[in-house]
């Protein structure tokens, strides 16, 4: 008796089962939660917070932030970041003066962790929301962020 | 009369077979080593340490900031609750009064964790024993969960949220409004979950009187988190000794005294109600304030012993910091809730079939990482 009744239970919820699933079949068209990537590229915007890469935005003069104070350096816990810096003279004041020469930034070792950003006393590095990192070679992964022929703002301190 | 004689000629031998290290059931690259005579397993040989990636050696090497973005790699699916333990211990060892706001936040971001987990890990455990369709309803509602860290950490899974001190920066705008539309959307889908899993024949058949752990065995084996709890173990962190804003909030702590494997899936699926019912108490009223106290850009811990236990999504995480009073620490160990539940698998293995130890590793609910650290 015991096993028609094993079948009856079984089959029952079963079907209990699927009154979920079939829901959400006949009304998949309006609840549909997946995306069609890559055809969104153009719509698809990540949020405004989203650790992508660290960039270094450049004004319209060619000139960014950075010091050189090499804290963020300090702070990565990966060495993902490594300042060149060079000395020369403050135009201004005419003393000695600790200049950037490369940032060079490793995406490939950068663990997102966003603590150089936190660092950095002069907001001069920024995330961006870029999610399509993959290239065919590493080496590719190794940026240097300030420009080439680009200086320091006037005026920025740490 | 010569079947008689083949019958008793006829030996069983115990053998070994190898599940994982890439054993779809195994959540990773864990190996199990089995001796098995015919279906039935006589041993479970767990063999570790094909991810291990040595943190605590590496936290020796860093400053205390760095640290916690490195137990973001343990439990990945506990992430915000393993930054939250060491920045605990830090925040312990200096003696920092940390603001309401943070210690708010700080606990409405580790209950979502817990949802979050609880519900990969629903979904999985439907996989493992055979109902595929398990899968992409937790999945579902963990996405949105996603989006909420998303928006206001900036990672899905890695945060780093917590400094030392209190939060990275301050919650998104959205992140109230989003976090109720949650859990408007969750209540009504939760229920889902009891009618397509929870009351099927097929599951309970595979899941009821597998596995069972007593509570002896549970405190022996050091068990925690819904392990230890559906053993009728009282182990919860949040409940014995609160930190962050636990000790404003009530919630039941989910207890059974089964055992088996369908207590360990009814202990989770309760832990989400609680979850919920939990950020509803403090969504409301998060105190305004500073999102962290000013720290030395240099932390330096006083000389002397640390140590922190926090409840994740897979039971009690202890972070034991010992310092020389120097910038580094001079030796880190965490105790990961993985590893003492992985202990005990061999133990309510032994005797069942190898359908059913799958079924128990289910609830189990192994990280890898977690394990190897
Ligand atoms: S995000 Fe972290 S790992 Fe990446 S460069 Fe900054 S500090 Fe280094
Ligand atoms: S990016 Fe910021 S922290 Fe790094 S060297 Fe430049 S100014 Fe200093």
């Amino acid at each position: 008796m015991s096993y028609f009744s094993d079948i009856y239970n079984g089959i029952k919820t079963l079907l209990t089962g699927m009154s979920v699933t079939g829901k959400y079949f006949l009304t998949s068209r309006k609840g549909a939660i997946t995306q069609q990537y890559p055809d969104n590229r153009d719509t698809l915007k990540m949020f405004e917070r989203f650790r992508g890469e660290v960039v270094m935005p450049h004004d319209e003069n060619n000139e960014h932030q950075c010091t050189g104070c090499q804290k963020c350096e300090l702070a990565c816990p990966n060495g993902s970041i490594e300042i060149i810096w060079d000395r020369g003279i403050d135009e201004a004041t005419g003393k000695k003066k600790k200049f950037i020469d490369k940032h060079v930034y490793h995406l490939g070792l950068c663990t997102m962790c966003g603590l150089c950003i936190e660092a950095c006393p002069t907001d001069a590095i920024v995330w961006a929301q870029n999610y399509e990192n993959s290239t065919y070679d590493r080496t590719q992964l190794t940026k240097v962020l300030n420009r080439p022929g680009s200086k320091v703002k006037a005026g920025v301190e740490d | 009369m010569e079947t008689t004689a083949v019958k008793s000629n006829f030996k069983s031998e115990e053998y070994f077979i190898n599940m994982g290290p890439q054993h779809p059931a195994t959540h990773g690259v864990l190996r199990l080593l089995l001796t098995i005579d015919g279906e039935i397993i006589k041993k479970v040989e767990p063999d570790l340490g094909y991810i291990h990636r040595s943190i605590e050696k590496m936290c020796e090497r860093d400053s205390y900031q760095q640290i916690v973005h490195l137990t973001d790699r343990m439990d990945y699916l506990s992430s915000h609750i393993n930054n939250e333990a060491v920045c605990l211990t830090v925040e312990n060892a200096l003696q920092l009064e940390i603001p309401d706001r943070v210690q708010v936040i700080r606990t409405i971001l580790s209950e979502l964790t817990r949802i979050a987990s609880h519900c990969l890990w629903w979904g999985v455990m439907g996989m493992d024993v055979g109902a595929l369709t398990t899968y992409f309803y937790g999945f579902r509602d963990r996405e949105m969960i996603n989006d909420i860290f998303e928006e206001t950490c900036g990672a899905r899974l890695t945060m780093n949220y917590n400094i030392p001190g209190g939060l990275m920066f301050d919650i998104h705008p959205n992140f109230v409004k989003r976090t109720k539309e949650f859990i408007t959307h969750f209540k009504t889908k939760l229920p889902e979950y009891d009618t397509l899993l929870t009351g099927n024949i097929i599951f309970q058949k595979r899941t009821k009187g597998v596995g069972i752990l007593s509570k002896e065995d549970a405190i022996s084996f050091g068990a925690s988190g819904p392990v230890g709890r559906a053993s009728g173990y009282s182990c919860d962190v949040r409940k014995h000794h609160p930190y962050s804003a636990y000790d404003r909030v009530t919630f039941n702590e989910a207890l059974k005294t089964e055992g088996d494997t369908f207590a360990r899936y009814q202990v989770r699926i309760q832990e989400m109600w609680e979850s919920m019912a939990i950020i509803e108490q403090l969504i409301d009223n998060i105190p305004e304030g500073e999102h962290k106290v000013a720290t030395n850009a240099v932390i330096k811990l006083p000389k002397g012993e640390f140590y922190q236990k926090v409840e994740t999504a897979r039971g009690e995480l202890g972070v034991y910091i010992i310092s020389t009073g120097t910038k580094n620490p001079y030796r880190v160990k965490f105790r990961s809730p993985g590893f003492s539940n992985l202990s005990l698998l061999n133990h309510i293995a032994v005797g069942g079939k190898i359908g059913d130890l799958v079924a128990s590793m289910a609830t189990l609910d192994l990280v890898i990482p977690d394990i190897d650290r």
